[in-house]
């Protein structure tokens, strides 16, 4: 069988500044992987390069055995892969339930997730209904760019630094709301610099270093590898 | 539970509809010349307007709106003088045309972004502007389209009131009923859910693909609808001037209708409307003082946009929250 999501020597740059020096990465179905890396070693890259917001410059990305090389970020969305950016994340103008309305619409993909079910995932969205998305703490944000992606319904979830910039509690509960996804089937790729977080979730791992991959493996694997652990992660 | 109520009073008032009714006195209660200063205001008005759909709800930055404009004007004035074609026809002519060619250009222009995009609507607009000065046979070349002759208006003699009203101030009623009909539209665009995608755009264009969104079409579709406006607001400015002439399309067009935009606020519904009245009436009051108007509506300017950096509607906006909370703050005290 072959994998839902595989990189195949992916080159990427921003300009002439290269990023990327041939990635190959797979993501099966059903399976939760991660990209670890300190920063800038091309975790957030890599995602944008599957999601066609930097184009690989070489190299090819399939998805369902597809190319989607080159595809347009809406068309890539559409088909199936769901982005959740590590920037400031929700559309600040707008209110909680117009985030996830106008996510919906863009989508257009039916299926399970729908805005009452994603409230039900995150009850405090539901609260927070009217509120402007740009008067939610971090992690209230957090939780509504992950429901605004899967209103979409994706099958893949790309998910950059979920962890970064919130209060060692709220992460605890993130975690577990990602465990719940992961636990229904869906595919989630995760970026992390945070090694408990991404062990807790992952069952497989990949390590990056300056744009290229060095460190492929279970999640086992990587706990008992001191050298990766102390040269490539510094833990 | 009161702060959430009067706002949303204030919201449930059909303000366009009350606009309306205000502006439709102005014939009976001011001057001529009052008449002549409201319908100027209500053409920028609705000018503004259709370039704040692109500026301030979908983010877009058109340095040549006038093309859109000016083609609504050249083809209503065509049509009316040439073709003797009744208004009933020319306006939607005017509207579709300039929609086809904000079409047309707008196909080009959203593939750029930011700066690029910018000029190459202002490259856009100033090939209307060449055309529209250079083709003598069809647009009267620098003589432009003398005469473009009043709308046939016989219909408001059977209305008491509007019967005794003199052509210019029964174009201005009509002018009114256009123009507030526009603005309805728009601020009904605004609000569905094609507005909430524009603002999704002007938000954040990458996010907004990364959802799913077709960005190019939601732009290209705000570039038509906001060109189809000014087409109308164009064709109606060529009937009020009694002409159509190529400085119609001339690039400072542009530059104007965004100073009235921006200086009304693009982050308020009525940002534009504000702004076009600001500056017509600057405008006229300046030029009887001095001949140095220029300099003293310059000044003037950079001003209102020092203190109101949100626009002046945005500065009231802000000023009357800080009133409301300084008040509540004595109430609950």
């Amino acid at each position: 069988m072959s994998a839902l999501l595989e990189l195949e020597d992916v080159h990427a740059a921003y300009g002439l500044s290269r990023v990327l020096f041939g990635i190959s990465i797979e993501v099966n179905e059903g399976e939760c992987v991660c990209l670890l890396g300190r920063n800038g070693v091309g975790k957030t890259t890599t995602m944008r390069s599957v999601m066609g917001l930097t184009p690989p410059s070489a190299g090819h990305v399939r998805f369902k055995s597809r190319d989607i090389t080159g595809w347009p970020p809406h068309r890539i969305a559409r088909a199936g892969i769901g982005f959740v950016p590590e920037d400031r994340r929700i559309f600040a103008e707008l209110s909680v339930w117009e985030n996830l309305d106008v996510a919906q619409r863009a989508a257009a993909r039916p299926g399970r997730w729908t805005i009452e079910s994603v409230i039900d995932l995150f009850p405090v969205l539901g609260r927070l209904h009217d509120r402007q998305g740009g008067f939610l703490s971090g992690g209230e944000q957090q939780m509504l760019t992950i429901a605004r992606t899967l209103v979409g319904n994706p099958e893949l979830l790309l998910l950059d630094e979920p962890s970064e910039g919130l209060a060692p509690l709220v992460v605890e509960a993130l975690l577990a709301k990602i465990g719940e996804l992961k636990a229904q089937g869906l595919t989630i790729l995760l970026a992390e610099q945070g090694i408990e977080f991404s062990l807790a979730l992952a069952d497989r791992v990949y390590v990056l270093e300056k744009g290229a991959v060095r460190f492929a493996g279970s999640s086992a694997a990587l706990r008992s590898d001191r050298n990766v652990l102390d040269q490539l992660l510094m833990v | 539970m009161m702060k959430k109520s009067a706002p949303a009073l204030v919201r449930r008032i059909p303000w366009v509809l009350v606009v309306f009714v205000a502006a439709l006195t102005i014939p009976w209660v001011g001057s001529r010349y009052d008449t002549f200063l409201a319908t100027q205001i209500a053409i920028s008005a609705l000018f503004a307007m259709s370039l704040n759909l692109l500026l301030g709800t979908t983010g877009l930055v058109s340095f040549g709106h006038v093309a859109y404009f000016g083609i609504g004007s050249y083809v209503c004035g065509i049509l009316m003088k040439t073709y003797a074609v009744p208004f009933s026809i020319a306006l939607p002519a005017a509207a579709i045309g300039s929609a086809l060619g904000a079409l047309v250009f707008g196909f080009f222009c959203v593939r750029l972004t930011k700066i690029y995009f910018a000029m190459l609507t202002l490259a856009f607009s100033q090939i209307i502007w060449a055309i529209c000065y250079k083709w003598n046979d069809v647009t009267g070349g620098d003589q432009g389209i003398p005469d473009v002759p009043y709308p046939n208006l016989d219909w408001m003699s059977s209305i008491p009131l509007l019967g005794d009203l003199r052509i210019a101030q029964q174009f201005y009623v009509l002018t009114l009923i256009v123009v507030m009909l526009s603005l309805a539209a728009i601020q009904r665009i605004i609000a569905s859910p094609f507005g909430l995608m524009l603002t999704t755009i002007r938000e954040n264009p990458e996010r907004a693909a990364s959802i799913g969104l077709n960005v190019r079409r939601y732009e290209l579709s705000a570039f038509v609808i906001a060109g189809g406006f000014a087409g109308i607001a164009g064709a109606l400015f060529g009937i009020f001037n009694r002409g159509v002439f190529s400085d119609f399309v001339y690039w400072p067009k542009s530059a104007e209708v965004m100073i009235m935009t921006i200086l009304g606020g693009i982050d308020h519904f009525w940002g534009p409307v504000v702004g076009a009245a600001t500056l017509v009436l600057l405008n006229q009051e300046i030029t009887s003082y001095t001949q140095y108007w220029p300099f003293v509506l310059g000044t003037i300017l950079l001003l209102l946009l020092f203190v109101f950096p949100g626009g002046i509607v945005g500065g009231l906006t802000t000023g009357l929250e800080w009133l409301r909370r300084k008040t509540g703050r004595r109430a609950s005290a």
